[in-house]
């Protein structure tokens, strides 16, 4: 059992639903991305999923794409990254990276999963991996007790739905709309119904992310999912951070995402 | 990888890609899943239509009557006097409507747009080329188009973002980046990401996830068969050599692709040497790159060792990208085409030679693949041919040229 299978056999046991912030490593540089997840994780975050930034993340909007472009500005490195992460051990929160199949291609997809786990990173989101494509870094994240967590679509047929299923482990990334990160005002109207489904056909945790913000998305969607995501509204936040007080924006960051929680917590 | 070396061993064949989009190791489709049921609508629709006689007809009426097909195969004897060697002869893309090989394409994918009862179309350019042969479509069939395009090209290119908005379409300027064509293709894509359901992504090159590479490769085709006959009727045989530029790579996957089983014809794919071979000063990545994914696809790519992109240089706007097509990295690792730079400053040798000796402008890209040709016949008998693809006429690039040249 990986620790994000804990993590949701404990949650479920005791009712409750998973907050997942993301931020971006590195942005604006790997001191404050360890400062921002223990903020985060202080304020009641269940697990954190973290960005290694990548030159060309085309399921990426403008506030995300921005603060890889900051990282890499400043010529992070993957290694710089998990050695911070490394640190985090003592985090209550497990972390789960969102990474390019480019990156873990180039480091070799043992040698990524080898290097994630021993940062004490539980899982990865590889977001242009496929399932059709997955087969080679599925075997070696099953071997390593290594969640490997796939998304779904509101453009995956159903049958497709299903063979995605069999193939994740951790939980499903349902993504809430056809198109790219970045905060929405309305969320599509099918999408509690249509998780719903995908709920009756697999056991597996399922998270909603792309485009929730609001307490009233919160309370939307609590009662059909195991856990939300939530990354622009938290980058966006993080991005004055470069320039502005660090101590305000970690505030800033902590309390909204308290909020959150809250409504998360508060549904029933 | 585990099997990169079983492509090097084997012979490149004409019978790629599989079901998967591979080309031996390269190619598949790594993006995001929203993107998936396209894809696969895509291939489907595109097989269905391959072997719809109505469909190419109608493909090939275009292509007579509205391209101007079959474009010339012209003996440039002027030039290969200069050269003192073989033979050069061009294949002249660059006399098509819209003065490029990329119309080849985009009437055909804008058949498919209609086909799959897509209403808008989206495309990314580099040199403007291929944005404005996807307008010029789209002006033909009335569909909306939306191009993508770097803000540094827009500068270089500028001739040809006032066509794309002549024939109706939108230019959005892409300020992320590079600034240039890899952007673009980011751009493009994320657009896609929301549009799917009614839109339909003409890409440009033989680059990005199955099955654009194929679709592309064979719309291309025309060239290298039109090519193949032309030399047949015209010299009695095949050349001995054929030579075409490399970016992404679509007027050489076009040209090489009807030649792939023809072994005694040798192929010559020329990528942008740039400045100078340090990383950054180039655009070669079959020459210095090594495989990794970039768009969607597995092939050569420019990275750094942690697998970011990155960024290129080249004078030709077209030719200024860190990716190449998969078909490309086969037969490079299959050995069945020799990948070779030619420097900026060559190139503007190679556009210069063709003008004065032969009173044509070729376009900046076609000019790499003009300057290695010129080199390759020098060293070749008299009797030898090679055949040269013209892909883009040089009009747009006059006034790069100029600044570069007063700068």
């Amino acid at each position: 059992m990986s620790e994000i299978d804990e993590l949701f056999t404990e949650l479920r046991g005791g009712g409750k639903k998973a907050f997942m912030p993301f931020v971006t490593a590195g942005d604006p540089d790997l001191e404050f991305t360890t400062a921002v997840l223990r903020e985060l994780t202080a304020a009641g975050s269940s697990m954190c999923e973290v960005g290694i930034p990548y030159s060309d993340p085309i399921a990426d909007g403008p506030v995300i794409q921005a603060s890889y472009t900051r990282a890499l500005e400043k010529k992070i490195r993957l290694a710089e990254i998990l050695k911070t992460l490394g640190e985090l051990k003592d985090l209550s929160a497990p972390l789960v990276t969102m990474v390019s199949y480019a990156i873990c291609h180039r480091h070799g997809l043992e040698n990524y999963v080898a290097a994630a786990k021993q940062a004490g990173v539980a899982g990865a989101i590889v977001p242009d991996l496929l399932v059709e494509e997955a087969d080679e870094l599925a075997a070696i994240c099953q071997r390593e007790d290594f969640s490997l967590i796939q998304l779904v679509t509101p453009t995956t047929p159903r049958e497709r739905q299903k063979r995605i299923a069999e193939k994740t482990t951790g939980f499903i990334y349902y993504v809430s709309v056809t198109g790219i990160t970045g905060e929405r005002t309305e969320l599509p109207p099918q999408l509690v119904d249509n998780v719903g489904w995908l709920r009756e056909q697999t056991d597996l945790p399922i998270c909603i992310g792309f485009g929730i913000s609001t307490p009233g998305h919160v309370k939307l969607l609590a009662p059909v999912a195991d856990g939300l995501i939530v990354g622009s509204a938290i980058v966006r936040r993080i991005c004055e951070a470069g320039s502005g007080d660090r101590d305000a924006v970690l505030r800033s960051v902590r309390d909204y995402a308290a909020g959150l929680i809250a409504a998360l917590d508060s549904r029933s | 990888m585990a099997c990169m070396s079983e492509t090097s061993t084997q012979k490149a064949v004409a019978n790629v890609p599989d079901a998967a989009g591979r080309f031996g190791d390269f190619g598949g489709r790594y993006v995001p899943e929203t993107l998936t049921r396209a894809l696969d609508e895509l291939a489907v629709e595109y097989d269905k239509a391959k072997v719809d006689a109505q469909f190419q007809a109608e493909l090939n009426d275009l292509l007579a009557n509205y391209v101007g097909r079959p474009s010339p195969l012209y003996h440039a004897k002027r030039l290969s006097q200069q050269c003192g060697g073989a033979q050069i002869w061009l294949k002249r893309e660059d006399l098509n409507h819209t003065g490029a090989h990329k119309i080849n394409n985009t009437l055909g994918q804008a058949l498919l747009t209609l086909r799959m009862g897509k209403r808008r179309v989206i495309a990314e350019t580099g040199a403007g080329q291929h944005g404005v042969a996807t307008a010029t479509a789209c002006a033909h069939f009335g569909l909306p188009c939306v191009v993508y395009m770097g803000e540094e090209d827009i500068r270089r290119q500028a001739p040809n973002v006032f066509s794309m908005k002549l024939l109706g379409a939108e230019v959005r300027p892409v300020t992320t980046g590079s600034r240039t064509l890899r952007d673009a293709i980011n751009d493009a894509m994320r657009d896609w990401m929301s549009s799917v359901a009614d839109t339909h992504y003409i890409l440009g090159s033989v680059v990005g996830p199955h099955p654009f590479p194929r679709i592309v490769r064979d719309f291309q085709s025309v060239i290298g068969r039109e090519a193949r006959e032309q030399s047949q009727q015209r010299l009695g045989r095949l050349p001995d050599c054929v030579v075409a530029c490399v970016g992404g790579g679509s007027n050489a996957a076009g040209m090489f692709y009807p030649f792939v089983e023809d072994e005694g014809v040798k192929l010559i794919g020329v990528e942008a040497g740039g400045r100078s071979s340090t990383a950054g000063d180039h655009a070669s990545p079959l020459t210095y790159g090594s495989p990794g994914v970039l768009h969607g696809s597995f092939s050569y790519v420019m990275q750094d060792e942690d697998g970011q992109t990155c960024d290129v240089h080249s004078v030709s706007a077209g030719l200024d990208y860190p990716g190449v097509g998969p078909e490309h990295s086969y037969w490079k690792d299959t050995g069945r085409v020799a990948y070779t730079e030619c420097r900026d400053a060559e190139a503007m040798q190679g556009f210069d030679a063709l003008a004065k000796r032969e009173g044509i402008l070729p376009a900046l890209e076609s000019s790499h693949a003009i300057a290695k040709a010129m080199e390759v016949a020098a060293g070749m008998s008299p009797d030898a041919v090679v055949l040269v693809c013209l892909s883009g006429r040089g009009d747009k690039d006059a006034a790069e040229i100029a600044r570069l040249r007063d700068g």
